[in-house]
């Protein structure tokens, strides 16, 4: 069997799979057989969902509307270019 | 392992976003707004989470997508756009980072995966559904708090792979390091947020390690 220090190297792979069949199936074998990597497998997998759940997906309307404001002021100046030739 | 737990994105997919920017590129402006409609949500949030701080990321956000307009005809298309808006505002918010750390004594770059062991202390089953103990506020502070305790260098790598859900690849791209550099410092940040959340979360007098 893998040791646990094995294991936390691939954890990320494991977590993603983004592992081969057979890195798997070792990985799966010692999370069913160690308490301890299967813990840190699941509370790994809770701490991701707990960000995924909870962050932000808004802009504030006044941030938004000063980004369009000064986006708009930079295009303006772009437009109408001081004459070069 | 639910397939459900993978990520769920919400790209619909049928956006093109290489037609908005080589309209963008040909001078039109509505099709840059297009594109800044899109992302700003997302660069502001990776801003707020890599710079913690308000003002700061509306700074990023604002200097990132002037910066992206001026420099669209340099944009050569090989990478996505969103992957270069974010490696700019990536950039801007280190910078202000810099900016306020001259107090600390940790640099940005400093080579952080030479043979760090990846430690795992705190070990125990967590209550069922912690995050429902708390308001949506108390625990928006509490993952904000444990972001912010991440070394910049893990905080970055963690906000694009594990909040944006930009792919390794990506996420080195954006940040200029290599893949093994993403994947290194990644294990690290989920493995440390685990370990403050289980500090909050984790039942009561239920440790693993009474079974062994
Ligand atoms: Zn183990």
């Amino acid at each position: 069997m893998i040791t646990c220090k094995e294991f936390l190297n691939e954890l990320n792979e494991f977590l993603d799979e983004t592992v081969g069949p057979e890195t798997k199936a070792e990985l799966q074998r010692h999370v069913t057989e160690c308490p301890n990597c299967f813990v840190i497998v699941d509370t790994t997998k809770k701490t991701l969902k707990v960000f995924r759940g909870v962050t932000e997906k808004m802009i504030p309307g006044d941030v938004h509307d000063r980004l369009m404001k000064a986006l708009e002021k930079k295009m303006a100046a772009k437009a109408a270019p001081p004459p070069t030739s | 392992m639910p397939a459900s737990e993978s990520g769920a994105v919400a790209d619909p997919g049928v956006f093109d976003e290489s037609a908005l920017v080589a309209k963008a590129r040909a001078g039109d402006a509505a099709a840059f707004n297009d594109l800044v409609t899109r992302y700003e949500r997302k660069i502001f949030r990776l801003a707020k989470h890599i710079t913690q701080n308000d003002e700061d990321a509306e700074d990023v956000l604002q200097e990132a997508f002037l910066k992206a307009y001026e420099h669209l005809p340099d944009f050569q298309g090989q990478s996505k756009f969103y992957t270069w808006i974010v490696r700019i505002a990536v950039n801007e918010s280190l910078m202000k980072l810099r900016k306020r750390k001259s107090d600390r004594t940790v640099p940005l770059d400093e080579p952080l995966d030479t043979g760090e062991d990846v430690v795992v202390r705190e070990i125990a089953v967590w209550e069922d559904d912690p995050e429902k103990k708390y308001s949506r506020e108390e625990l928006a502070n509490i993952l904000d708090e444990a972001v912010q305790s991440l070394r910049p260098a893990f905080r970055t790598v963690f906000v694009l792979r594990d909040i944006e859900e930009l792919s390794t690849e990506e996420t080195a791209e954006a940040l200029g390091i290599s893949v093994p550099a993403v994947k290194s410092r990644l294990l690290r940040a989920r493995l440390q947020l685990r370990e403050k959340l289980t500090r909050l979360f984790k039942r009561k007098g239920d440790n693993v390690f009474d079974y062994m």
